[in-house]
């Protein structure tokens, strides 16, 4: 049953991710790469992680490729990728990262393969909402929530500081 | 039920959309776009691993990925449109003034 659910939404999301990566024109990039988000957010509920999978729709399908839309119409680029093509150099590059790929995913099915990881451990009735991850947060990763709420900070001072003035 | 194998091979599957992304695209946009999906793969195979141990640490660190993402995506789309100012283009083969 839970295959049905997880199949389709996997498919839909590596499709949407190809597309993001050969389309052409930016914003078509920037839709399906929501697209493909809230797939991601399909597959997190199925997985019971419901904090994580709104988190996933607001701050990435939400917040996120909103910025992303802004500035790619913000600059205007309709036509500045017109007819792209692969960048030659690098072409070497990429099989090279395919064939480390393929070792990669072929490790995963014969580590994955082991009886221990493949039916999933009973979890309780709260895995994965908002009371469960938020008690840890609070207790266990306090320092870590409070250095990634500097992290923010830091990153909109320089943001601002980035794009208000011209920078010679 | 789904195997947790299942799980890992989709994360590297959109992993390596995203490198490959990263590699042969010259919009700077995209290809921080293509960032994105890797830093979601990750995401995916740390919830996998949470609910197959039935822990919740997982759930933590792709909180605190998201949030390096937000901050990534803020202050990488500001250096953009700075660039823009000075090159009006995002073509990365062009904006080489730090290549030796």
């Amino acid at each position: 049953m839970e295959l049905l659910i997880f199949y389709p939404l996997a498919l839909v999301s590596v499709i949407l991710a190809f597309l993001v990566v050969f389309n052409k024109n930016a914003i078509g990039s920037a839709v399906c790469l929501i697209g493909m988000m809230l797939g991601l957010a399909g597959v997190f509920v199925l997985m019971q992680a419901h904090f994580l999978a709104i988190l996933q729709v607001i701050v990435y399908a939400g917040a996120i490729m909103v910025l992303f839309m802004f500035v790619i119409m913000l600059l205007n680029l309709k036509d500045d990728d017109k007819g792209w093509k692969m960048r030659e150099r690098n072409v070497w590059l990429t099989s090279g990262t395919g064939v480390l790929m393929i070792g990669v995913l072929y490790k995963f099915m014969d580590t994955t393969a082991e009886a221990e990881f493949n039916s999933p451990a009973t979890v309780p009735d709260n895995f994965g909402t908002a009371e469960l991850v938020g008690t840890s947060l609070f207790t266990d990763f306090v320092l870590p929530f409070e250095v990634a709420s500097i992290l923010l900070l830091a990153a909109m001072v320089g943001a601002v500081v980035l794009a208000k003035s011209k920078v010679d | 039920m789904v195997p947790l194998s299942h799980y890992l091979i989709f994360s590297a599957t959109l992993f390596s959309i995203g490198v490959l992304g990263v590699l042969i695209r010259r919009n700077a946009i995209v290809v921080f776009m293509c960032v994105e999906i890797m830093l979601n793969a990750v995401n995916v195979s740390l919830i996998a691993f949470d609910r197959y141990m039935n822990q919740h640490d997982g759930q933590i660190f792709s909180f605190m990925v998201m949030c390096v993402a937000a901050a990534e995506v803020s202050v990488g789309l500001a250096i953009v449109i700075a660039l823009f100012r000075n090159k009006a283009t995002v073509n990365l083969d062009e904006i080489n003034l730090m290549k030796w």
